[in-house]
């Protein structure tokens, strides 16, 4: 298959890549440009783990080619953090103990953070609506919606390190 | 496995009814929430994929009080279900798109996909068949409009010819007196249904049927109608044992099939049951 020239903007960064049109765009994120943050799980639309930001709106990236992500801009867990420090969710995530094996963490976080960008102020409900497309095994998610809800109310608005 | 395939971008409707004529070997993508699962599963392997995700003359919703709604192919579930005009006039719609999927799938899955992959647990056929929608498909030889109950034809199969892509979903002006509701049997909230039913009804005064709907979901290899109820209520005084009747009916018509998740016996009695609230719900809609 003749490889074709993908041009993606990841983290605000541009890249220029040489792939199969059937590369899905978990794989170019993860294979391509080395950005490993981003997890691949089920492969079949279920578990969330590979899940970014497509201008804005979280997708999962197992489900969607590359190709279709040229001219969007693409934010992985890697673009969260600012000047070297974590986002208010990230620290949140540490500080209630959001995760054990950490697998379901950074697709968990940025649908957590595409919750916030639209609805700051969520209601517990809303909250578990908005992570209703990611599984985590260990947490019982309890611990997840205790830090999604202090983020919103502000307790990490200051504190970036 | 995904086996190759050259991937094709059309910038406009008319190139993409162009290539889509071009290539015979060629499925359509557009989010690609259903189509790259089954490519995955390698039920399906064509050589040329036709990527309508970014024209944007099929990104629309508009609406008319007298004409009543259309929606692009294009447009997401995500958009349909925050539209204020569909929230006010379709409430279903948005009550159906909330539970279809994911939030990451509803971003980036399309009403004109879900339609055309004719899966027949698919959540919105049904509850379009009862709002008596229709759908707009066409290709370069022209385009062509009929009922959305008689465009799927077997499992996973539409009346789309070579060439012929979805272009709009049409639904009526809502009727006064009128409501509809919708619900699917599941284990998680925005998973698959096991099963689903529609049901809408509208009144004559303030509880004769004017008319009635009851469409099924995933009993059968279509959408269902259950049109033996449905007359069975029309022109009487609807009340409970009516609705508790025609479920009876739906459990006796229906053609489900038994799987992992289910027994055929257990769905028939789980269409029955949603038939008779989905009929409940939506006479009490149409009341208030």
């Amino acid at each position: 298959m003749e490889k074709q020239l993908l041009r993606l903007t990841v983290n605000g960064q541009e890249y220029e890549l040489y792939i199969n049109p059937k590369t899905l765009l978990v794989e170019a994120i993860r294979d391509h440009i080395g950005l490993i943050g981003t997890k691949r799980g089920c492969d079949t639309v279920s578990c969330g783990a590979c899940t970014v930001m497509i201008d804005g709106m979280s997708v999962k990236s197992c489900s969607v080619l590359a190709m279709q992500a040229e001219g969007s801009r693409i934010t992985t867990i890697e673009g969260l953090e600012e000047n070297g420090k974590l986002a208010p969710i990230q620290k949140a995530f540490i500080d209630h103990g959001s995760y054990q094996c950490g697998f379901c963490a950074p697709g968990m976080i940025m649908s957590a953070q595409a919750l916030l960008n639209e609805n700051p102020a969520p209601t517990e409900w809303e909250i578990r609506e908005g992570i209703e497309g990611n599984i985590c095994r260990c947490t019982g998610y309890n611990s997840i919606v205790r830090a999604i809800d202090a983020t919103a109310k502000g307790k990490y608005a200051e504190v970036k390190s | 496995m995904i086996n190759d395939f050259n991937y094709l971008r059309p910038g406009t409707l008319k190139e993409a009814f162009a290539m889509y004529a071009e290539h015979d070997d060629c499925k359509v993508i557009c989010g690609g929430q259903s189509l790259l699962i089954v490519m995955r599963q390698g039920m399906i392997a064509p050589e040329y994929l036709l990527d309508i995700k970014h024209i944007k003359e099929l990104n629309y919703i508009e609406f008319d009080k007298k004409e009543g709604l259309r929606i692009g192919a294009t447009t997401t579930h995500r958009t349909i279900e925050k539209s204020d005009v569909i929230k006010k006039n379709y409430p279903v719609l948005v009550s159906m798109e909330n539970k279809l999927a994911s939030i990451q799938v509803r971003n980036w899955g399309t009403i004109g996909g879900n339609i055309a992959h004719a899966d027949p647990a698919g959540d919105p056929a049904p509850v379009l068949i009862a709002l008596k929608a229709s759908v707009k498909f066409g290709g370069a030889a022209g385009e062509k409009t009929m009922l959305l109950e008689d465009f799927s034809v077997d499992y996973f199969e539409t009346a789309l010819s070579k060439g012929e892509l979805v272009l709009e979903i049409q639904v009526p002006a809502p009727e006064p007196k009128t409501g509809a509701a919708y619900q699917k049997f599941n284990l998680l909230e925005s998973d698959m249904g096991i099963v689903a039913a529609a049901a809408s009804v509208t009144l004559n005064g303030n509880s004769k049927c004017k008319d009635a709907r009851i469409v099924l979901g995933n009993a059968g290899s279509t959408p269902k109608r259950i049109k033996r109820a449905e007359e069975l209520l029309v022109g009487k005084t609807l009340n409970e044992s009516l609705f508790a009747e025609a479920g009876k009916i739906a459990s006796e018509d229906c053609e489900p099939v038994a799987d992992i998740h289910a027994s055929e016996e257990h769905r028939r009695h789980i269409l029955g049951v949603l038939t008779k609230r989905m009929l409940q719900k939506a006479f009490e809609e149409a009341r208030a």
